[in-house]
């Protein structure tokens, strides 16, 4: 029983994560129709950002998240301003291979800066584990996921609540209506694209805890990002939340029944076989919230 | 005739040109069969499949078993190419009623899955470390002739099934689903089975082209052959040469190829982010490839020669 809630919290722990990489990726496929291949790298250069705080200046990760998510917010903006906006109405073929392009570069930008070699943040002063019941819990995860979950209810919030948010949503849900009412679809692209980037990079900031960072590493969180947005259902917050959740516990439970060299084949297949026959996800439906 | 001349020049190649050259020619040839098969899925029924990277790795290591049972090795070739094929059939049921981005990722994921089998099946597939290939008992120059000449041979193959299909019905009905696929259902074109037939066209030769590139580098591994950039690169080259052409494909690769050979060898470290470049710049100047700008341009030029040479 013990194994059983130990997996468990394992999973949710990481699911926290997943839905914090997902939710940005799932809000710039819903929204602008692009499928963000830079995603990963977003979140690699995030990662790199909450990294080199640390090392030269001390800053904890979790202050990091804002420090990160400022500097992609400003990348993803100025590059959908600058190239992708040129490309939102082509087909998909056009916009994916464009991003795999723009994914390159970034990549390659930050080999030639960062070189290839693993970093791993050690904090100074750890949280330590907690011990419950059996189940151990390492608290800087936790909290790492607690902040992700806050970070997309905070997006979430965002949506809902303010002028910004309801324009993207209105684009979301009929581009020409929202353009009939006023809005400033080029600039909400922008704005939409850039929040994806902050998204990414707040996520990356985090990860940057966990997970030893390298821009190896991008398209390991882009295969997640992608899974995670079928699973739980393209375009809603709420999708991204379900999904990572449920990919987090799906993957700690396949580690353990088949082995953790294969967790990697359990979700891309899981993936196949949701696009198979739902492929609108758990939660997905039109509309945006 | 422009053909002859071009097929001479094919032939002649690997007996005046030194190795290197021969060896850059071969990979023209199969990124030629990639680009063309792709053709059949992208170019001409408009499904953006990325699952080029599945069947040439499936092709490979069909063939790298075939041979490690002592099957004849060009037996071996269409076993991987039939496999491929049969492969393509079977996945096509599963994912050819998805339409764009979620068909993009599917055929995706797929050759991502199979590259995760083939690396945790160890018995089989040697896993991580990889397979050997037998090596042939001829000489280097030899070797890389008999290569050359396959891999050609094999471009050949697919354009000639190409053009077949370009004349046939297949060819006008891929083109009307790709228009809009309700209405070619209703004017009476069999899309499912159309869809179905383009996507095994377009695996069978990739498939044949893995068994003959693993043959010919006598070593493979799961992160070689099941490589995402073989799924991209075969896509780019068709949009670089003008997707939907017969020839837009060849001449893309035959492009692509000698930039990327440029690029390599000047500038190692950051020849990945030029491709990146060169790709973004394609999207942006060459929206319909270099055939449809190759046209505009000559057709201009011959106007403006015809013009001067008028008299006054």
């Amino acid at each position: 029983m013990t194994l059983f809630l130990q997996v468990l919290a394992n999973g949710l722990v990481l699911g926290g994560l997943y839905a914090c990489i997902a939710a940005g990726f799932s809000l710039v496929w819903g929204v602008l129709n692009v499928i963000n291949i830079l995603h990963g790298s977003f979140i690699v250069l995030g990662a790199y950002v909450a990294y080199f705080a640390y090392v030269a200046l001390g800053i904890h990760p979790f202050v990091s998240v804002v420090l990160a998510g400022g500097v992609l917010f400003v990348l993803g903006y100025l590059l959908q301003t600058g190239v992708i906006n040129r490309v939102v109405g082509a087909p998909v073929l056009t916009t994916l291979i464009l991003t795999f392009g723009l994914d390159l570069l970034l990549n390659n930008a930050m080999l030639v800066a960062f070189k290839a070699d693993y970093r791993k943040i050690n904090l100074a002063n750890p949280l330590g584990v907690v011990d419950l019941g059996g189940v151990f819990l390492p608290l800087d995860r936790v909290a790492a996921m607690a902040l992700a979950l806050l970070l997309t209810g905070g997006l979430y919030w965002l949506l809902n609540a303010s002028r910004v948010g309801r324009a993207i949503v209105a684009v979301r849900m009929d581009r020409e209506a929202a353009l009939l009412m006023g809005v400033d679809v080029p600039r909400i692209y922008a704005v939409t694209f850039g929040l994806g980037a902050v998204m990414a990079g707040a996520a990356g900031s985090l990860l940057a805890l966990i997970f030893p960072i390298s821009p190896l590493a991008g398209t390991l969180y882009l295969g997640k990002a992608f899974v995670v947005c079928v699973l739980g259902g393209l375009g809603s917050v709420t999708g991204a939340i379900v999904g990572g959740l449920a990919l987090g516990v799906v993957e700690s439970f396949s580690a353990l029944v088949f082995g953790p060299e294969h967790a990697l084949t359990v979700s891309f297949a899981l993936l196949v076989m949701l696009l198979v026959v739902r492929p609108t996800g758990i939660v997905g439906r039109r509309g945006y919230e | 005739m422009a053909v002859a001349t071009l097929a001479a020049v094919v032939v002649a190649l690997p007996f005046v040109a030194g190795n290197y050259l021969i060896r850059l020619a071969s990979f023209a040839m199969m990124y030629s069969v990639l680009a063309l098969s792709w053709n059949f899925i992208g170019g001409l029924a408009g499904y953006p499949s990325f699952a080029t990277a599945a069947f040439f790795g499936l092709g490979a290591y069909a063939g790298a078993i075939a041979q490690g049972h002592d099957v004849p090795i060009v037996l071996a070739w269409l076993a991987a190419g039939a496999l491929a094929a049969i492969f393509a059939g079977g996945l096509g049921l599963a994912l050819l009623h998805l339409r764009g981005h979620y068909f993009a990722i599917a055929s995706l994921v797929v050759g991502e899955v199979l590259r995760e089998i083939a690396n945790t099946s160890t018995q089989l597939t040697g896993g991580g470390m990889g397979l050997n290939l037998p090596i042939l008992r001829l000489g280097v120059t030899a070797q890389a002739r008999l290569f050359y000449f396959v891999l050609a041979g094999l471009a050949a193959l697919t354009l000639a099934a190409s053009l077949l299909v370009d004349r046939h019905r297949l060819g006008v009905g891929l083109r009307a689903i790709q228009q809009n696929e309700d209405a070619a259902s209703m004017v009476g074109i069999d899309a499912t089975r159309y869809k179905t037939i383009a996507f095994v066209l377009s695996a069978a030769f990739v498939g044949a082209a893995g068994a003959a590139y693993a043959s010919w580098v006598n070593y493979i591994e799961p992160a070689d052959v099941f490589d995402v950039l073989l799924s991209v690169k075969p896509i780019v080259m068709v949009l670089l040469g003008g997707a939907g052409t017969m020839l837009g494909p060849v001449v893309g690769a035959m492009v692509f190829l000698a930039l990327e050979e440029l690029v390599w060898r000047n500038f190692l470290t950051i020849h990945a982010g030029l491709l990146g470049l060169i790709i973004v710049a394609l999207i942006f100047f060459l929206p319909r490839g270099l055939l449809a700008l190759d046209v505009r341009l000559l057709a201009l030029n011959v106007r403006r020669r015809f013009a001067r040479g008028r008299p006054a």
